[in-house]
């Protein structure tokens, strides 16, 4: 039985896990990976505000620069006596791997933590599974497994406690997202109960055999074949104990908190017949559905593993029934090529040995599957499906569960609308938007619920992959018993609609329950929702007898002052409607709610968010549900016929939630998808789009330039072609003297606009005589949507602009070339993306990309669709994200390709070059490709090369043909952001730029880690906060730009668009032109900033115009020229460092939080600014004889 | 040996040692300058305002980034350390009057600016917590709404001034601008609502235009001299009229513009642009001029020539009203 009166709370898997993890640490070295960054968050933001542990000090926590590092980090830690942990995931984990063989090797208490997640394979996934630890089994690490938000807060005390015992490290680790993310209601661990888990003695034992040179001796010697074997042995007796003592420690904390655990337990029959081996969350599923199972007479059973190392064949033996028939070994890995996966492979053994050791007398069927990777759901309709498979004669062997394989046919068949019994659940989905304040409204909710009632809670919070207009469904179950359903929620009791348009996308109310309710946020009343209702929402409202709410809680949060938040509102009609709680209660303890959030924000929003709660009720109406269906739509998010097969067969089922459907046969074999599909996902996120005004338009092509999601496209063609135009297709005349006859157009792909405003704030032509209005503005998109379609459909059909025609020097030409990256999902008003479109026009046909992972790779790589796209010949960016750590590498190999093939198709042309002629191979071998023309001559050159040797059949004929198109020049760029090129990839980086090879690198340097959540890097600038430097950064930004100088090769530009597109385009143009390795440093506006979007290139402007981020373009080619290679193109700083900072919410927290401190670094910082500009206007006065000779 | 010069003042029952008090300006941000501001020979100190505007736009963007970056990604549930210390910057105003009041002997007036009778009580109780000695009220409105009448305006500075009577005990003073159509009246109405003074008068912010690029300059320029004459004038009509202070701001650069604002009948006179000009030990100069001034005169006491060429004291009291106006234009005729 639980202990009586302990503390209970509502929190996720990460922060049940940290909670006990900080309390019996000294120091954590960490990086931040989806999904463990939380604990270290934590860990952080308890240490800043003096929390001690059990011990009454503040652990140290220290952000690295890479996993790698903070496992290093964590190792010298502890080899001097600390108790030090870490949290990772992924291949996080995979970087730590060196260290932990020697951690373990040299028998050292430790706990790492981690979120268990897959690993990049045929593509990244953030998403959980057990790939990770599993790679992580041969480093000597015990492993421990937690199944749950509770059991991830009680085995990160239990494994602390083993590890100082038995001396081996331990993972401890439980399911990314699944665990980690859950919200649940446990029992929080007090510091008595802690203490007497953790021995003092054993942490005076660890610290004494810390190195001190006061009893010196050397740890980590090399080692000859003499000794090394025996050494390797020594360990042996210390994991041979390990599971008779955790068994013992388990038993202990059994005591002292009533909750019982053991190395692995059994559930279930006693004369079970068919069982299931599992670990992990999906424990849960199994143990819930064999009991359920075993109510309908079934004789089943689950063995749930919670020692992994050392695996505990003896116990497991033991606790499996001797009337077991067939076991199931489910791994939610997969190891390719292998005989089967670790852990089946581990109960095979385990009986092998038994029965030679004579422990058992027979083996049972033992097969072994894969479920679950990379959060694949994993439901009791699956784990039936397991149990039937076992009762066959045959049983399939290394079969999967979840999917459909028609390839080599492993997946096991199950039924979907298998459920257990969820009566005594309350089941609630919420569909909200990212940014309007679901996901925190229902956390809250649960918080009220869990903590101050006798309910138990579960939250789950499902996103897509979007980072503008990303949809949220979140996932609630309340009930009088804990929650056990790591799975989604498939069949509700009450759906709630928070955005409207939503309804026309999806069919939500599939999930609907018979006679359950449907809240609907709409902008039409209880008199007229009906009729706007699409047909399949209507048809189940009236067969699954549905009740329906409408509220416009868009109205009442405008009425109350909180225009664009209505997440308080719904949650109190989730409260008036679904019963949880008596409605007067919850009103209460929603307001209770809402001034512990803003009691220190002034009693107005408190006053604001009360006024919106009580106004609710008064405008939430049931509709009366007619009997008849009117609809005059359907849901329809269909993908045009034109569009590719593969797009309309497997890009669509993925657009429409329906990906889990897709077979094995459907998809890629080695991760290979098409390019450009971002165009057939027409988002529609936004009510506001841009607008052009032809005759206010001065045709500079600022907007287009600036657009970050490349909505704004502009053509010039002759006049003849808007004969055939629609009447709405708006043109003017060129704004260039003498080409009478040519037409210029502005179009807005209106459905892929987010709204963002860039273009307006951008836009210099306002109207003399209404300054309000300019030649690019937002307007509604309602009535535009049709003509508009039309208008790009033609748009589409104009021709598009010669490339050698454009003028690429000028941000007006620009806008004549065919951005080939297009649509992405990156926030609106993305800093980044305006850098990387740019680039695909100038050099898009012949582009070669490593993308490091972050927020790049997300917007850029991230299924369903992807923004990389090609021209009408079919050319474009070849993009490719390997690594995080490892891009700059990544993207040199590249280029060592496109050089050995280049030279290899040199040597091939002069061998062939008696039948290719000698001016034909001289061509293609010598002639410039500096120019747009010169290189559309080249690609003639080498479409003719092809036909010629086409017809020649010889072995280097062929291989000439297979190298080809390497004749065309191809530009090779390295993209990511600061946190790969200042931290985790600085080595590579510097290595990759010191090799002098011919590569591009482009550094989108947002001064953080955003995609992960706003971690310091080492480009976070002194003075602003960011997690890790929550009380400022005390450090100057790392010079980058400096330390690629001092190569003295290396061409390098610090630009800001938004200051300067002009210096960025000749920037990247002279990078591109450098034969050699080039760093463009490009300041890029982000939400982790804290600014209004809308205002980015403006502050991008106020960067420099503050002097802190000068413009400076380093050409090595002026320095062979002998001239001053250092250019300086800012003009001298005009404001103080304060006002550009203190528009940005990193900046202007501390002023709040801690004022004086603030105060200090907001001068010290300008001192770092005034110093800089000082060292570059020196610079730029240097004579060339300064700078290091180039040859 | 000279005589003895009392240049002490009441102002909204606050004694003063000098008639000379800095306005609100960001120079008071910084708690060494008040000190100088003390050591300088200033009667007391106003503080720098505290914006209703800021208090709510700084609490309104907050919630604003932190709402559209919270919650949204599942790699990222929020991007900013943890914001429980946030604290709007009422506190550390309350914080630099609490200091100033530690380190000071000379009165301390906080100033709140703002426009709507809205969420002003808490920041007023926070004030008067804090130790100020007064309140000074900054209704800074400019009613560009063609819809507002002249009586909802004036109903405006009211409804503030009832809510914060209520409100606190300290002395309120309100900041008023020129622009009422019957400045007399209103001035007598919000004395009977408990106004202890009136500060005349408030310079509103009057944009420029850059001409070449068609935008609007938002410029804030120092004060002169010359500005003092409408203040002067309405100072001089109100003096001896109704039971409160005045105070005289606007154009205070020199002892002679301080010496006209007390002869108009100004309990105080208020400085801030020449302390930029000048730095903050002008007052002791200008007071200096002042003593000069009054030795030179033979006053022995402010009290000796404050209002004395106020409406009520001039022989002529129709000098500040139409028919002196007419006489002046008379003159002017070219003859």
């Amino acid at each position: 039985m639980e202990k009586k009166n302990q503390h209970v709370v509502t929190v996720d898997g990460n922060e049940a896990a940290v909670y006990v993890a900080y309390r019996v640490n000294e120091v954590c070295a960490i990086y931040p990976i989806t999904p463990s960054s939380t604990m270290a968050e934590l860990a952080d933001e308890w240490s800043a505000k003096g929390i001690t542990n059990i011990w009454g000090n503040i652990p140290e926590v220290i952000e690295m620069q890479s996993e790698g590092g903070a496992a290093g980090t964590v190792h010298g830690a502890l080899q001097t006596g600390s108790l030090t942990t870490t949290f990772t995931a992924s291949q996080g984990l995979m970087l730590m791997l060196p260290n932990m063989y020697k951690i373990a090797g040299e028998l050292t208490s430790a706990v790492f933590h981690v979120a268990a997640r897959a690993l990049s394979a045929q593509g990244l996934s953030i998403f959980g599974d057990h790939q990770d630890v599993m790679a992580a089994r041969t480093t000597g690490f015990a492993m421990l497994a937690a199944a749950s938000v509770q059991e991830a807060h009680d085995m990160a005390l239990i494994s602390q406690a083993i590890t100082l015992i038995a001396r081996v490290p331990f993972i401890h680790f439980f399911d990314g997202f699944r665990t980690s993310h859950e919200v649940n209601k446990i029992h929080l661990l007090s510091d008595d109960q802690i203490k007497a888990m953790v021995n003092d003695d054993l942490v005076f034992e660890h610290r004494k055999r810390a190195l001190n040179p006061d009893r010196p001796f050397i740890r980590g010697t090399a080692q000859n074949p003499d000794v090394y074997f025996q050494g390797r042995e020594t360990v042996n007796s210390f994991y041979d104990h390990i599971p008779a003592l955790l068994y013992y420690e388990m038993q202990k904390f059994y005591t002292l908190t009533g909750r019982k655990y053991a190395p692995v337990t059994y559930h279930g029959d006693p004369d079970a017949e068919q069982i299931i081996v599992i670990m992990g969350s999906g424990s849960e599923t199994a143990i819930e559905t064999s009991d359920f199972l075993r109510k309908c007479g079934e004789k089943t059973g689950v063995l749930q593993i919670t020692l992994y190392r050392p695996f505990p064949t003896e116990d497991l033996l033991k606790a499996i029934p001797a009337t077991v028939r067939s076991i199931a070994v489910l791994d939610r890995t997969k190891e390719a090529g292998a005989t089967g996966e670790p852990m089946y492979q581990d109960v095979v053994i385990s009986f092998a040995e038994g029965l030679s050791k004579g422990l058992i007398n027979k083996i049972p069927k033992i097969i072994g599957g894969r479920y679950g990777l990379a959060s694949k759901e994993f439901t009791p309709a699956m784990v039936k499906a397991v149990f039937d498979e076992l009762k066959s004669a045959t049983p399939k062997n290394h079969f999967t569960i979840g999917i459909l394989d028609d390839v080599t046919f492993t997946s096991l068949q199950f039924d979907p609308y298998f459920t257990l019994d969820e009566s005594e659940w309350t089941q609630a989905l919420f569909f909200g938007l990212g940014a309007d304040g679901t996901v925190g409204a229902n956390k809250n909710t649960i918080k009220i619920i869990g903590e101050n009632t006798d309910l138990y809670a579960q939250g789950y919070f499902v996103y897509d992959s979007k980072k503008s207009g990303a949809k949220t469904v979140s996932h609630l179950r309340f009930g009088k018993n804990p929650i056990k359903a790591p799975y989604l929620i498939s069949s509700a009791d009450f759906i709630a609609c928070h955005q409207f348009n939503f309804l026309e996308q999806e069919d939500m109310l599939k999930y609907a329950k018979p006679a359950s309710t449907f809240l609907l946020n709409s902008p039409w009343d209880k008199n007229e929702i009906w009729d706007k209702l699409p047909l399949e929402v209507q048809k189940k409202i009236i067969s699954r007898k549905i009740k329906l709410y409408v509220i416009n809680a868009t109205e009442v949060a405008r009425i109350t002052g909180m225009t664009g938040r209505i997440n308080t509102i719904m949650q109190t009609c989730f409260f008036a409607l679904s019963g949880v709680l008596p409605p007067d209660e919850a009103i209460q303890q929603i307001k209770k709610a809402i001034e512990k959030t803003y009691f220190k924000k002034g009693r107005k929003i408190i006053d604001q968010n009360f006024k919106a709660v009580d106004m609710t009720l008064e405008n939430l109406f049931q509709v009366d549900v007619p009997l008849q269906t009117n609809a005059k739509a359907s849901i329809d998010r269909k993908i045009p016929d034109y569009a590719p097969e593969f797009v309309r067969n497997v890009t669509q089922m993925m657009i429409s939630g329906k990906g889990d459907d897709i077979p094995v046969s459907a998809l890629p074999i080695d991760g290979e998808y098409p390019s450009g599909t971002t165009k057939w996902e027409k988002r529609n996120i936004s009510d506001r789009i841009a607008v052009w005004e032809s005759d206010l338009c001065i045709q500079c092509g600022n907007c287009s330039f600036v657009c970050p999601h490349s909505v704004i496209r502009s053509k010039f063609y002759h006049k003849d072609y808007l004969d055939d135009a629609p009447a709405s297709f708006k043109s003017a005349s060129i704004n260039a003297r003498g080409f009478p006859e040519t037409k210029y157009s502005l179009q807005v792909y209106l459905e892929d606009c987010t709204g963002c405003n860039l273009c307006y704030e951008v836009c210099p032509a306002t109207d003399p005589l209404d300054r309000s209005r300019k030649a690019i503005h937002l307007d509604e998109k309602e009535g535009r949507l049709d003509a508009e379609r039309n208008n790009i459909q033609y748009f589409e059909l104009l021709p598009e602009n010669s490339r050698p025609a454009v003028n690429f020097s000028t941000v007006h030409g620009v806008q004549f070339l065919q951005p080939l990256f297009e649509f992405s999902g990156a926030c609106a008003g993305c800093g980044e993306t305006p850098y990387i479109k740019v680039l695909t026009q100038l050099f898009g046909d012949r582009l070669l990309v490593a993308n490091a992972t972050g927020c790049s790779s997300i917007y850029g790589g991230n299924l369903p669709t992807t923004p990389w796209t090609k021209n009408a010949a079919g050319k474009g960016p070849a993009w490719s994200n390997s690594l995080f750590e490892d891009n700059a590498e990544f993207g040199l190999g590249m280029r060592l390709t496109a050089d050995k093939q280049l030279s290899m198709a040199h040597q091939l042309l002069k061998r062939l070059e008696p039948q290719l002629g000698e001016s034909f191979v001289r061509d293609l071998i010598e002639s410039s490709q500096l120019q747009e023309s010169e290189i559309a001559e080249q690609r003639l050159r080498v479409d003719q090369l092809k036909l010629a040797l086409q017809k020649m059949n010889s072995s280097d004929a062929n291989h000439l043909l297979s190298v080809a198109d390497q004749l065309v020049k191809r530009s090779v760029w390295l993209i990511g952001g600061d946190g790969w090129a200042y931290d985790i990839g600085s080595g590579g980086l510097d290595h990759a730029l010191a090799s002098g090879r011919n590569i591009n690198v482009l550094v989108l340097d947002t001064e953080v880690y955003s995609n992960t959540g706003g971690q310091m890097s080492k480009a976070t600038p002194t003075a602003a906060s960011a997690k890790f430097a929550a009380a400022g950064k005390r450090v100057g930004k790392k010079d980058l730009a400096m330390q690629a100088i001092s190569y003295g090769n290396v061409y390098v530009a610090q630009v800001a668009m938004g200051a300067n597109p002009q210096q960025t385009l000749l920037a990247m143009r002279e990078a591109e032109a450098y034969n050699g390795p080039s760093l463009i440093l490009a300041y890029s506006h982000c939400i982790a900033h804290g600014i209004d979007m809308e205002k980015g290139l403006d502050q991008q402007n106020k960067a420099v115009m503050s002097g802190y981020w000068p413009l400076i373009r380093y050409n090595p080619v002026l320095r062979k020229n002998n001239k001053n290679p250092f250019v300086l193109d800012s003009p001298k700083p005009s404001m103080p460092f304060r006002d550009y900072a203190y528009n940005e919410l990193r900046y202007k927290v501390l002023t709040q939080t801690q004022p004086k401190e603030a105060e200090k670094l907001i001068q010290l910082a300008q001192e770092i600014v005034d110093l800089r500009w000082k060292t570059y206007v020196e610079m730029a006065g240097f004579g060339a004889s300064s700078f290091q000779p180039v040859l | 040996m000279k005589p003895i010069l009392d240049i002490s003042t009441k102002y909204m029952g606050l004694h003063l040692k000098t008639p000379l008090v800095v306005s609100a300006n960001p120079l008071s941000e910084k708690l060494d300058n008040i000190l100088k501001m003390e050591d300088a020979g200033a009667g007391a100190v106003v503080l720098f305002s505290l914006f209703e505007e800021q208090i709510r736009q700084d609490n309104i963007q907050l919630e604003k980034v932190l709402k559209a970056t919270s919650n949204s990604f599942a790699e990222a549930a929020d991007f900013f350390p943890d914001m429980d210390e946030y604290a709007v910057n009422t506190d550390q105003y309350l914080e630099i009057i609490r200091k100033a009041k530690e380190r000071v002997d000379i009165p301390i007036i906080a100033s709140l600016n703002g426009i709507t009778p809205e969420g002003w009580t808490e920041y007023a109780l926070d004030i008067e917590r804090a130790g100020a000695d007064a309140l000074e009220v900054n209704v800074y409105f400019i009613p560009a709404d063609l819809r507002i009448t002249g009586d909802e305006v004036e109903k405006r500075y009211l409804d503030i001034l009832r809510l914060l009577r209520k409100t606190v005990k300290l002395p309120i003073a309100i900041k008023l601008n020129p622009y009422f159509s019957s400045l007399g009246h209103f001035a007598s109405q919000l004395s009977s609502e408990g106004a202890d003074a009136l500060v005349i008068f408030n310079r509103f912010y009057q944009p420029d235009f850059d001409i070449d690029h068609l935008t609007v300059l938002p410029n804030l320029e120092f004060s002169h001299p010359a500005e003092i004459r409408l203040p002067l004038l309405w100072i001089a009509i109100l003096y001896g009229k109704l039971p409160l202070s005045l105070a005289a701001t606007t154009g205070v650069h020199g002892a002679k513009e301080l010496i006209k604002y007390i002869l108009a009948g100004a309990d105080v006179g208020m400085i801030a642009s020449a302390l930029y000009r000048h730095g903050i030990p002008w007052i002791k100069d200008i007071l200096d001029d002042l003593k000069w001034y009054m030795q030179e005169m033979g006053f022995s006491s402010l009290q000796a020539f404050r209002g004395s060429m106020s409406q009520q004291h001039i022989s002529d009291p129709t000098a500040y009203e139409r028919s002196n106006y007419i006489k002046i234009l008379e003159s002017k005729k070219l003859r």
